[in-house]
């Protein structure tokens, strides 16, 4: 079994009549079992790059490989019942109720039809398509259903490759981020190598386990995973090309977990009024956090430690805002700056972890800068 | 027949002509009929090969688009009598002029169909693997149905009233009996012939929406979306639209 499920080697791609490549030389493996984003200014060859692949362009020169196998082998016809593909316009047949969409491709492979009316309630239920939609039309669909039904059709004979291209681009920037979870999580559940291409930074960096950032001409600029290509642009345009924020675009890759967050100010409710003190000035802060039974109970301010009482007995002034360790570190930056305390209490399900502040989270993204591997 | 006298009432519609000269009216329905069913479909079959020609290669539009905007244009009484000496019989000579007369709305019917197919259904149905046959027959024809379903109710109705114009060569159907009432003065043949055509295009069309909706039953959902209206078809030689909106 190749490690790679789709490979592009030395691809070229010149139209009729054209004076330079579409494509030129391009050389690209995709591991299997990942997502692969292609994006790159208009030109750069993305679209032309993806539809060589299930042949629907014929590439001039160079060889793409799926599995290992050179896909001008098989029929094409053949080759694209073995490809899923979806397209920014979905391109559902409307003359065909919901059902039959999604068979499209078990029927044109013959499967008998109790085997496909099967696989059509499976994949209903998978991409989140009522049942009772299956008997209407694409017509009486919104958009982001009509896109969910396009994921089915495309995933109905269970390919292994998933060619996709700008899948999310017609519908609102709402339905889009809901399509863009739906797809990590389907994709956590088949675990397909999808390539994808898309005009949209941010929809790269979400959905991508590598981005390749094409020029025009199909020229690879930088191919990586989103944090590298964010924390170490390889040229001057592309890092133009992802903007100016990419300190705060890797906020939203890098996870809680990742950071070196430390236990902070806080002591059990068994604490001692002098043993919370020294937790408190340890981190020269103004507050010091409570737990009892591991869970975190709140902030309470340091003025009160000098009322007499116990600090099980102290009254907890502030709510604790909390992250989870799977929270990305734009979401921890959030609750840091709407929390008084400034800091954000990490719950491991419901159990005090830790505490976050804003130096930890600029000290994470500068340590993963000296990373090879990135967050 | 006993001579009319002229100087006897004349009125629109003599009922008992109906019944004295049944035989003459059914002949002449089922000639009527027959004529424009077998130029209808003559002319579909025609304008299909043509409208694949222009489809396939785009250089044959300008052409295709020439002659039978050209044929379109020749008056009718003209070709009848033109082909009428050439013609193996008068009912092939009938049937060719007729059948030139449909090509113009079949072929832009046709193309307009299969041209409004769109583009990323085309594609999807490309790329999900779909030979071509599949794809032009499973998906492209049937979406092209209602442009196609509404060109054959033009060329049929079309047909119908042209037909009784081959009444000067023998044939016409109910043209026959406008004629006949014509030379002899006599309204009540004429009324029937002409009331026969009306009825008989009117009955076509009916029936020809009706087959349409029947094998188009997504258009007739309630549709959340507005879908984009389809163009409506044009003459290709002056641009005139089809008064008639795609047939749902």
């Amino acid at each position: 079994m190749h490690d790679h499920a789709i490979e592009l080697v030395e691809v070229s791609k010149r139209f009729p009549g054209a004076a330079d490549d579409a494509v030129a030389g391009l050389s690209l493996a995709v591991e299997r079992g990942s997502i692969v984003a292609l994006i790159g200014p208009s030109g750069c060859g993305k679209t032309t790059t993806l539809r060589m692949v299930n042949r629907l362009i014929e590439p001039t020169h160079g060889q793409i490989l799926i599995d290992g196998d050179d896909v001008t082998t098989a029929p094409v016809t053949e080759l694209r019942r073995g490809i899923g593909y979806v397209i920014q316009q979905v391109g559902l047949f409307p003359h065909h109720t919901i059902a039959r969409n999604i068979a499209a491709v078990p029927r044109a492979l013959g499967w008998d039809k109790a085997a496909t009316r099967e696989r059509v309630a499976e994949l209903a239920e998978l991409v989140g398509i009522d049942a009772v939609m299956l008997d209407r039309y694409p017509d009486e669909l919104s958009g982001g259903q009509q896109q969910r039904v396009g994921v089915a059709r495309a995933l109905a004979a269970d390919p292994p490759v998933l060619l996709m291209d700008e899948p999310f681009g017609a519908v609102d920037p709402i339905v889009r981020g809901r399509l863009q979870d739906e797809l990590l999580g389907l994709q956590a559940r088949v675990q397909k190598t999808i390539m994808l291409v898309t005009h949209d930074i941010d929809e790269a960096i979400r959905l991508a386990d590598k981005v390749a950032l094409l020029n025009v001409g199909g020229v690879v600029e930088q191919y990586a995973a989103p944090d590298e290509l964010l924390r170490a642009p390889a040229s001057e345009f592309v890092a133009e090309f992802v903007g100016g924020d990419r300190a705060m675009k890797r906020l939203g890759l890098a996870r809680v977990a990742d950071l070196a967050f430390t236990q902070g100010p806080v002591a059990p409710a068994g604490a001692t009024i002098e043993e919370a003190r020294a937790a408190m000035d340890a981190h020269r802060a103004q507050w010091v956090g409570r737990t009892g039974d591991g869970i975190f109970e709140g902030w309470v301010p340091g003025v009160d430690l000098d009322s007499g009482r116990s600090f099980a007995e102290l009254d907890v002034q502030l709510p604790a805002a909390q992250v989870r360790r799977d929270s990305t570190l734009r979401d921890a930056m959030e609750v840091i700056m709407t929390s008084d305390t400034s800091v954000a209490v990490v719950s491991d399900e419901g159990r005090f972890a830790g505490v976050v502040t804003l130096e930890q989270i600029r000290a994470g993204l500068t340590q993963h800068d000296g990373d090879a591997g990135g967050v | 027949m006993p001579p009319v006298p002229a100087q006897a009432s004349n009125p629109i519609i003599r009922w008992e002509y109906l019944v004295d000269e049944w035989d003459q009216v059914q002949e002449a329905l089922v000639q009527h009929l027959g004529l424009t069913v077998v130029s209808v479909l003559g002319g579909l079959v025609v304008s299909i090969g043509l409208a694949a020609l222009v489809l396939r290669f785009r250089a044959a539009g300008a052409p295709v688009t020439a002659i039978t905007s050209f044929l379109y244009t020749i008056p009718s009484v003209a070709l009848f009598g033109v082909l009428e000496p050439v013609a193996p019989s008068s009912t092939v000579a009938a049937a060719i002029a007729l059948i030139t007369y449909t090509l113009l709305i079949l072929v832009s019917a046709i193309v307009a169909g299969f041209r409004a197919v769109p583009e990323a259904v085309r594609d999807a149905a490309d790329g999900i693997g779909l030979s071509p046959t599949r794809r032009v027959l499973g998906v492209e024809l049937p979406l092209a149905l209602p442009y196609i379903v509404t060109g054959l109710r033009v060329a049929t109705v079309t047909t119908v009233g042209l037909v009784t114009v081959a009444a000067i060569i023998g044939q016409g159907g109910f043209g026959r009996l406008i004629l006949n009432g014509l030379r002899r003065e006599f309204y009540t043949p004429m009324t029937i012939g002409a009331a026969g055509s009306i009825l008989l295009a009117l009955l076509l069309d009916a029936l020809l929406f009706g087959v349409g909706r029947l094998l188009t039953p997504w258009q007739r959902r309630h549709r959340r979306r507005t879908a984009p209206s389809p163009r409506p078809l044009r003459l290709p030689a002056t641009g005139v639209p089809i008064p008639l909106e795609p047939t749902r």
